[in-house]
């Protein structure tokens, strides 16, 4: 197995509350790590360290050997290419048309030819499922294809790493397991390197290949699914068994 | 006090941080060209109609009280003179950039401050994009060019309409009107008056996009942010215009 993400003894606190404390995680090539955790346990802000929006006070992460903590902006630039990121709230921009979400970065920094950007929108837009809606603004969207809108911006670059920050949170079981089999077509079809943070446990244990727990500042409990239902840790327990689907 | 003190400080060093970063992106043109353009638009053409009629009103409202307080005492061609004078030196650049830091800078503060806590501007960062370029930078350079453009435009509709008001409510003529515009008026007046307009015009812009940048806490942040951006705004105005008549207005000589 290839390390493709390797974080080391990070800490990070903010008013003087030390939310993640040593923390330590790698992440294999084209495997979907699902990190779990309680609201405010850290996770989405190991996400955005992880790609260089927050800094650690101390420790590494290593993206394919790139220290990202101590990269320079137009490193930092470089390394980012690499990556999608999906949005808890999708944070699509509301001044743009969705197709122009979805191309921006094909358009503005990548500068591929127009018909390459067009013909790339269109297949993004098919396989989240939204075809022909590339000239709606997000306003006009529900909240389930405004994720998917997010998904295809995080997709449009060819990137090794999707990061999703709470992909399920707030939608009906429905539109929530269409993200899920977007998650799971993502990894058969592209082959990308996943993290998704998450505290939908019927999400976690459909898309992941790895599940952390995330408590107290730490990863305390590391494994496949089937480990994991299996684990006697008292917060994992809770975690499972607060979803009566899983009993 | 020490906090106030330290808070203050600490936010002009983020202030000065933003603007160095805002001059240091000036050379990617491509990420912000697009957006210059957008934020002209909405900063010089939209921003007219309020502009012009401001301008008239400020005109019209000068000629009458200069009217007043000449009352046969002063030869009336003076009128022209006052008025001129007045509005191309103060009135034309203030009243401008203090509608301009209502209109302008409220509304690029609330959207900035959106982008801010909605993580767009996060998500620009993480799709690679210079942010600053991206959003910044656009709004100074709209700032600095169109706000001075917009102020000659107030100045010129104020002065017709104290020409139009002059002749309308007295024996004045417009010949006199002019002679008397021309009495006194020297070019630096107008170039000290667009200097003037251009300073506003940027700091009107950097407080804005400062305060929306930096919005933290939601909704309630936003509403902050706006709120914030017209206070500091406008009390910068009237500072920096006291400061450019001091030193700034008999350089020129």
């Amino acid at each position: 197995m290839i390390i493709m993400i390797q974080i080391e003894n990070i800490s990070k606190s903010f008013n003087n509350h030390l939310v993640l404390n040593e923390l330590s995680l790698t992440v294999n090539q084209g495997e979907t790590l699902v990190i779990i955790g309680k609201s405010g346990s850290g996770k989405s802000i190991l996400l955005k360290l992880i790609i260089g929006l927050l800094r650690p006070e101390t420790g590494n992460i290593s993206i394919e050997g790139n220290d990202i903590v101590k990269a320079g902006f137009r490193d930092l630039q470089e390394i980012r290419r690499h990556f999608g990121f999906v949005f808890q709230a999708s944070a699509l921009f509301d001044s743009m048309t969705v197709a122009e979400n979805i191309n921006l970065m094909l358009r503005k920094r990548l500068k591929w030819p127009v018909q390459k950007i067009s013909e790339r929108t269109d297949e993004c837009l098919r396989f989240v499922g939204l075809q022909g809606l590339g000239k709606k603004r997000p306003s006009e969207l529900s909240g389930g294809m405004k994720k998917r809108v997010g998904i295809a911006r995080a997709i449009a670059s060819y990137p090794h790493y999707i990061l999703f920050d709470e992909p399920t949170t707030g939608l009906d079981p429905e539109t929530a397991d269409n993200i899920n089999q977007l998650v799971l077509k993502l990894k058969n079809e592209l082959n990308v390197t996943s993290i998704v943070v998450t505290h939908d446990m019927k999400s976690a244990f459909t898309i992941a290949d790895r599940i952390s727990l995330l408590h107290n500042g730490k990863i305390v409990v590391n494994g496949k699914p089937a480990d994991i239902l299996k684990s006697e840790h008292s917060e994992i327990r809770k975690f499972i068994y607060g979803y009566s689907l899983l009993k | 006090m020490v906090t106030v003190l330290e808070n203050f400080f600490t936010e002009i060093g983020k202030y000065g941080k933003l603007l160095w970063w805002s001059v240091l992106s000036i050379r990617d043109f491509s990420t912000y060209y697009e957006n210059t353009i957008r934020r002209m638009k909405f900063i010089g053409i939209q921003s007219l109609p309020i502009v012009l009629m401001t301008g008239a009103f400020m005109g019209m409202v000068e000629s009458v009280q200069v009217l007043y307080s000449l009352q046969n005492r002063a030869p009336l061609y003076l009128v022209g003179s006052i008025v001129t004078e007045s509005i191309i030196l103060e009135l034309g650049p203030v009243l401008t950039a203090l509608i301009l830091s209502g209109r302008v800078g409220a509304s690029i503060a609330a959207e900035l401050g959106t982008m801010r806590v909605t993580e767009q501007i996060d998500a620009l960062e993480v799709m690679a994009f210079n942010p600053i370029a991206f959003l910044i930078v656009p709004v100074l350079i709209a700032g600095l060019v169109m706000v001075p453009v917009l102020t000659v435009f107030a100045d010129v509709i104020g002065i017709l309409s104290g020409w139009f008001i002059s002749i309308l409510t007295t024996d004045l003529s417009t010949a006199e009107f002019l002679k008397g515009a021309q009495r006194f008026f020297i070019p630096w007046d107008l170039t000290y008056g667009i200097i003037k307009s251009a300073v506003f015009g940027f700091f009107i812009a950097a407080n804005a996009a400062y305060v929306g940048f930096f919005t933290e806490g939601g909704a309630e942040g936003v509403g902050r942010s706006t709120t914030r951006s017209v206070v500091i705004s406008s009390v910068m105005i009237l500072i920096l215009d006291y400061l450019m008549a001091q030193f700034l207005l008999k350089a020129g000589w």
